[in-house]
């Protein structure tokens, strides 16, 4: 004896906010229904659990029928089949393509790739998101990876305008664009300390200064990749530091200005050269496209670290790269200024942003 | 060649990708009335095409305009192979035909395909022209109105009701055709689909054309079924109300027009009040500044203002309550021109009926005087034995004769009337049964006389044939006048306790009142009603032919008697005394047959207190056996008290009289609680009477009494907050809100032990019931305080071990806060002038029917076996309504009543309208849906058709689809969408009195298959948010928010 079938429809679709993040997060039925009753939903309502079960299973099909028009987000709107007022609509939206920052943290920076998706088994077991939610999260990348791919215009803007996300959930699928299409290193150890909302505002800082954008926001890709002749143009920079004269001028105009404003002066002093000699080369190095995937482990091993290991502080380091940044223009020599202001802009602020444990 | 058809096909979205290779679609559509055919261009490569065509135009007949539908298919061209469909949109166009419905059908369909169900969406545009305007009522019944709703639809008024009108068109099923073995299941599924669309257009016609005839216009409370009766072929039948109509222009007063037709019998001239003359009574119209559910008193302060002359013969002291009736019908006015004479003996217009029936369940005040009770009549029949199949003759013959049979029941009532009437079917093999119930009731025949209409002279024999002197009495007071009994006290139609009405305390009542109409508006409740349920299965032996009819008939009673016990026994459990909208079904599969039996219980102030339920032993020796019944007594007691706080039932003063001592019982008395199947022998002339003695003592003496008490005791309250009712309103909640969560919901549940007995089955299929309102509860517990109304449950016994329930209602939030009482404007009166004896109805009106019955009763019809003068005749509702006597036998029964009513009077209501959030950017339109005849907080302004569809879906891809469940989940969820899309596209924005009529799942999970039939209908409205001012028809906004209160749950 058993209920064979057992649906219940509503004029105005039903959907509860609670399973409908379990059935996001993965949770088979069971699950979903010992969960449910863990949170006291039965006692709240004097209900049984089959009555949880049976709510439990309508609640999963009306999700799983309606995950067709999720991947194209803007149909839902002008769907016939379900009746969801809007308010509602972008509930469902936004919920379906939030992800986990333990799982983005995983993938980012790898190719959306059929070989990736394979691995996602192991990233699943290792962020203890279900493989199901895994899925999900690396289908809706790629998805809105491919999607953008071939847009002009704007990244987050196509981001938004697309998938009719909130401000916020573009920008970190931009960053996550962004990151996939050149292939940043985010794995290795020493970048473990970072999290995903750290690598979002980088991303946000390079879509927004450094790309083909940043000059001309008519192209394709316009966002994603970035822009080579600035990259080119950074080369220059290199006489920061080959010319023996300008580095002691520019270290001397540094430590004047830092002078007693700071515990770690001394040491700032003794290892401005080897910093500098750091960042310069990060720059000169971006043409190839090897070292622009090491870019961020390149800040952490040349700058990041020698830094923390001298204990500055975040104070410090705000100090020392304002100075250090401003300090260039009064070289006279210098005549890349405008080439300095749009890779140190960048540089400095992606630096406060990672410098923490 | 009155009508010219135009349709243009505008775009397409959402289209599936039917060429794998490039991912896309190369479109056409082909556009087809009757044998003409369109086609558009093709629009290659797009799953979004343009077409934008050109107006294709059919010259058409009317006749076929109303048969046909429009029938737009969607194609994939292929340049090489034969074009794919991609899918179909059928296009009911009747409702262009009436100038007072849509006039333009234009929008967004779901492209429909019976195996892979919606594919995509196309934008269509269709008008109609009629020509020879003034002509065309003569060819067809174009123009005639139909509405499903089962009261006078809200923006008009009834000039007249001129009573019963059906219809019964029968064809082969496709699906049992021979070229169903050669065609591809598609094909056999649109040509199903097709043909009950041309069936029903082809009925509606037919019956418009019967209302012609009777000079009405429209058919409200228009029900429309079909049968699929397998090898002898598909039937639609449908029955309905035919009226005249008269629109209100909304604010505006109605028609006073002063005239008395000519061929109006003189003596119903003569009798003529000159002071009626001033005004036609109005009803059926909405009052525009009004949230809920009409009632009369809205009216009143209208007339307290000015109060009206009221003519000297009447008697003064009581008069507000007397005229209430009537002066609730002048509100529009404002001047009280219409006065009503106490001493006028209203000449009753009585036309000889063939059936006084009325599909109406609520109707205009005043309209109802008397209710008599439940009447009902099922026969069994063998669908094998018709002898010529195609032809509607032996079938009209069968409903002919269980009509006359509730014809001659309600006349024994002492009614001349049935209303609430419907018809049903359930058909298992070939064996059919059908059934037909109402409420006898009398009517007040004023309004079924010649209004102020003025109807064509050419057929007045409906008119002239008979009338009927009745003297009318001063109306008894609304709030109780109908439970007045209609019958005979010297001589009943049954023995039944009568006391003086607890309201007027002038004309007699019945102690329990059975009705399958909604309560009057008007009535007198105390507390607050409930869903009451009766739940039967009983097994039956596998037979064919006759030996199974024979056996379904001698269940029947039974089945009828204990489902008439259970719901007697929960509602004395649930202290009340009254039950609305009482529908039973009874449906036959092949070894069982299932009842149920769902009312709104209620207590009505005009009616005594319930007594309480007795238990009694058989053996009173028995000491543990005492203790027992002690413990299931005090536990039924303590249930009484709970319900009555529940449902805040608290009627003045209750005396008990001293419980005497249990006696035992007879034999016999006992064998009416457990199965019957093994005395059929007794049943040639089944006396159901002497089980009436102690209808309120339960005896346990076996293990199954004992099953039963426990099961009345299982029906588990609504949780807090929770309130239901199958009644269009809830009795006793009077401020809705406007949160509206229409819902289907359907159960199956497969019987593996192959060895059940009828007390396990009974179990098992009330806990599907209860399962299923609980799980109700639970999922619309954001909506709470909330009460699910109308809810309508259906079984069926789709298969050897599976037990069906669909269930389709509607969760309407209300406002807590407010004092749950009625209006202020009500007048609560007590004591009435009724003073006047009340002549009985003459009731030669059916002598020559009654006749008719037996003639027809004791011919055997050569098509078929006629089973039913056997056993199921006796088992009418007019028998069980004899039960209902108290038992005073042995003095084991304790009596509870209640002496004196305090009259709660109803304090002020005030409307709250929770404020509908709007949600701009949404390019579909919200279409809200409910099978209530209004939706609450909006004003219907325009009816725009009826909706009747009928959908087939199946799948061979089952597992795939999510199994059974998935697959009838998207299904209903695809028809809603369907209905909704027709709905806006007739410029509507809701579908009221929308029902689900039948669900038929067969499946086949071996095969990996299922098919599903779902007809609905309904009727499409437009409306708009009640403001406050009734004074801006034109500014007022069209609803266009989502429900915010009833997005489900959170």
């Amino acid at each position: 004896m058993a209920v064979e079938l057992d649906v219940f429809v509503g004029n105005t679709t039903i959907m509860d906010e609670e399973v409908y993040q379990l059935w996001l997060d993965g949770y088979t039925v069971n699950d979903a229904v010992k969960v449910r009753m863990e949170g006291g939903v039965l006692e709240e309502f004097e209900a049984s659990a089959d009555v949880l079960l049976s709510d439990t299973m309508d609640q999963y099909r009306t999700f799983q029928m309606c995950e067709r028009l999720l991947h194209s987000p803007a149909k839902l709107a002008n769907q016939l089949l379900f009746q969801i007022p809007p308010h509602r609509q972008a509930i469902l939206i936004e919920r379906y393509y939030a992800f986990d920052d333990a799982f983005v943290r995983e993938v980012l920076g790898k190719k959306l790739s059929k070989g990736t998706k394979k691995d996602l088994d192991d990233i699943s077991a290792k962020t203890s998101v279900t493989l199901k939610s895994c899925r999900r999260q690396f289908d809706n990348f790629k998805r809105v990876f491919k999607v953008v791919e071939e847009l002009k215009g704007p990244l987050v803007e196509n981001i938004r305008q697309h998938f009719l996300l909130s401000d916020k959930l573009a920008r970190d699928y931009a960053a996550i664009v962004f990151f996939a299409n050149n292939r940043f290193e985010t794995g290795k150890r020493k970048l473990q300390y970072l999290t995903f909302q750290d690598f979002a505002f980088c991303a946000g800082q390079l879509i927004n200064s450094w790309t083909i954008g940043a000059v001309d926001n008519m192209v394709e890709d316009m966002d994603v990749d970035l822009d080579k002749e600035f990259l080119q143009e950074l080369k220059e920079l290199k006489i920061l530091i080959t010319d023996k004269d300008l580095l002691d001028q520019h270290k001397s105009l540094v430590c004047t200005a830092l002078r007693g404003k700071t515990k770690a002066f001394n040491e700032m002093e003794a290892n401005f050269k080897n910093l500098s000699r750091g960042l310069v080369n990060i720059a000169a190095k971006l043409t190839n496209t090897k070292d622009v995937r090491d870019f961020f482990i390149d800040l952490v091993e040349k700058f990041i670290e020698p830094c923390r290991s001298d204990r500055w502080t975040a104070s410090d380091m705000r100090l020392y790269l304002t100075h250090y940044t401003n300090s260039a223009h009064i070289l006279d020599t210098f005549k890349h200024q405008v080439v300095w202001d749009r890779y140190m802009g960048v540089i400095k602020s992606c630096i406060f942003k990672m410098y923490h444990d | 060649m009155p009508g010219k058809l135009k349709a243009k096909i505008v775009a397409g979205r959402h289209l599936p990708v039917m060429d794998r290779a490039s991912d896309l679609t190369d479109a056409f559509v082909e556009v087809k009335f009757g044998n003409t055919t369109f086609k558009t261009d093709v629009c290659p490569k797009s799953l979004n095409p343009q077409w934008n065509s050109e107006w294709f135009k059919f010259e058409v007949d009317d006749e076929d305009l109303q048969d046909e539908p429009l029938q737009i298919t969607v194609l994939d061209h292929d340049t090489y192979s034969a074009n794919d469909a991609i899918g179909k949109v059928y296009i009911d166009i009747d409702p262009l035909l009436c100038s007072e419905a849509a006039s333009v059908i234009s929008g967004w369909f779901p492209i429909y395909d019976t195996i892979h169900g919606i594919r995509g969406e196309i934008n269509v545009l269709v008008k109609v022209e009629l020509f020879n305007d003034l002509n065309r009522f003569r060819q067809s019944s174009c123009g005639v109105k139909f509405f499903c709703t089962t009261s006078i639809p809200r923006c008009y008024r009834a000039a007249m009701v001129h009573g019963f009108v059906e219809e019964l068109v029968v064809n082969e099923d496709p699906e049992y055709q021979w070229i169903d073995r050669i065609r591809t299941p598609r094909a056999s599924n649109e040509a199903r689909q097709r043909l009950i669309s041309l069936m029903s257009g082809e009925l509606q016609r037919k019956i418009g054309l019967k209302v012609l005839e009777m000079g009405g216009n429209a058919v409200v409370g228009y029900l429309q079924c079909f049968d699929l009766e397998g090898e002898s072929g598909l039937v639609v039948r449908a029955i309905g109300t035919a009226c005249t109509l008269d629109k209100l222009s909304s604010g505006s007063a109605p028609n006073t027009n002063t005239h008395v037709h000519p061929n109006t019998a003189p003596a119903s001239n003569a009798c003529n009040s000159p002071s009626k003359d001033g005004k036609e009574p109005v009803f059926g119209e909405d009052l525009p500044s009004f949230s809920g559910p009409p009632t009369p008193f809205r009216a009143l302060p209208t007339s307290s203002s000015s109060p009206p002359p009221f003519s000297p013969s009447k008697p003064c002291s009581r008069q507000s309550s007397s005229s209430d009736t009537d002066l609730s019908l002048t509100p529009k006015t404002g001047k009280n021109t219409y006065v009503l004479s106490s001493i006028v003996s209203d000449q009753a217009v009585f036309y000889l009926q063939e059936f006084p029936f009325f599909t109406l369940t609520s109707f205009p005040p005043g309209f109802l005087v008397h209710v008599g009770g439940v009447v009902s009549a099922r026969s069994v029949k063998l669908l094998d034995r018709i002898h010529n199949p195609d032809e509607p003759e032996t079938r009209d013959a069968w409903w002919e004769e269980i009509r006359q049979e509730i014809k001659s029941h309600a006349k024994a009532l002492g009614c001349h009337a049935v209303v609430g009437y419907s018809e049903s079917t359930s058909i298992c093999e070939e064996v059919c049964i059908l059934s037909a119930s109402g409420t006898a009731a009398i009517l007040n025949p004023r309004y079924m006389r010649e209004g102020c209409l003025d109807i064509g002279s050419t057929d007045h024999r409906l008119f002239t044939v008979a009338f009927h002197l009745r003297q009318f009495e001063e109306p008894s007071p609304p709030s109780c006048g109908f439970c007045h009994i209609p019958y005979d006290e010297l001589n009943m139609p049954f023995p039944a306790q009568l006391t003086y009405c607890y309201h007027c305390r002038r004309q007699k009542v019945p102690d329990v009142l059975f009705t399958t109409i909604d309560m009057p508006p008007e009535a007198a409740v105390t507390g607050k009603g409930c869903l009451i349920q009766a739940r039967l299965c009983r097994l039956k032996k596998k037979a064919q032919g006759e030996v199974n009819a024979t056996a379904i008939s001698n269940l029947l009673p039974f089945m009828e008697y204990e489902l008439h016990t259970q719901l007697m026994n929960k509602l004395k459990l649930r202290s009340m005394n009254a039950l609305f909208g009482l529908h039973i079904q009874i449906s036959v599969g092949e070894n069982m047959l299932l009842g149920l039996a769902s009312a709104t219980g209620v207590y009505l102030t005009a009616l005594p207190a319930p007594g309480g339920i007795q238990i009694a032993g058989k053996t009173p020796g028995d000491l543990s056996n005492e203790h027992h019944i002690l413990t299931i007594q005090k536990r039924i007691n303590d249930t009484i008290t709970k319900n009555k706080e529940l449902y805040q039932i608290n009627p003045p003063e209750l005396t008990e009289e001293v419980v005497g001592s249990p006696i035992p019982e007879p034999r016999q008395r006992s064998r009416l609680f457990r199965s019957h199947s093994e005395s059929s022998d007794e049943l040639s002339e089944l006396d159901l009477s002497h089980g009436k003695k102690d209808a309120f003592v339960l005896e346990i003496d076996d293990t199954d009494a004992v099953e039963d008490i426990h099961s009345l005791l299982t029906d588990a309250p609504p949780p807090t907050g929770f309130y239901s009712c199958n009644t269009e309103i809830m009795p006793g909640i009077y401020n809705w809100t406007t949160g509206v969560q229409m819902f289907t919901s359907v159960r199956v549940f497969r019987l593996s032990n192959a060895n059940l007995t009828n007390q396990g089955l009974n179990k098992i299929f009330t806990d599907l019931c209860e399962n299923l309102l609980k799980s109700f509860y639970f999922k619309l517990r954001s909506m709470i305080p909330c009460c699910l109304c109308h809810l309508n449950f259906t079984v069926a016994v789709p298969e050897e071990e599976l037990i069906q329930v669909a269930v389709t209602a509607v969760a309407m939030t209300f406002d807590k806060d407010q004092t749950q009482e009625k209006p202020a404007d009500k007048p609560v009166t007590k004591g009435c002038s009724e003073t006047e004896e009340q002549l009985q109805f003459p009731l030669e009106l059916c002598a020559d029917s009654s006749s008719i019955t037996t003639q027809t009763s004791s011919k055997i019809s050569a098509a078929s076996v006629d089973y039913g003068s056997f056993a199921d005749r006796c088992s009418t509702w007019l028998e069980l309504l004899r039960l209902k006597a108290h038992t005073i036998r042995r003095g084991s029964v304790k009596t509870i009543s209640s002496l004196e009513r305090s009259s709660p009077l109803p304090e002020g209501r005030s409307r709250s309208l929770r404020s509908n959030r709007s949600f701009g950017g949404s390019s579909v339109p919200v279409v809200k849906m409910t099978p209530l005849s209004f939706l609450p907080g909006t004003r219907i302004i325009k009816y725009l058709g009826i909706i009747n569809m009928f959908f087939i879906r199946e799948t061979t891809s089952l597992r795939e689809e999510g199994g059974v469940s998935g697959f009838l989940h998207s299904f209903i969820a695809e028809v809603f969408a369907m209905v909704r899309a027709h709905v806006a596209a007739l410029g509507g924005n809701a579908v009221v009195s929308y029902s689900m009529k039948e669900c038929v799942l067969m499946e086949n999970p071996n095969k990996n298959q299922a098919q599903c039939l779902i007809n609905v209908s309904g009727d499409a409205v437009i409306c708009v948010i009640e403001t406050d001012q009734e004074s801006m028809p034109s500014t007022i906004n069209v609803v266009q928010t989502c429900s915010s209160g009833a997005d489900g749950a959170t």
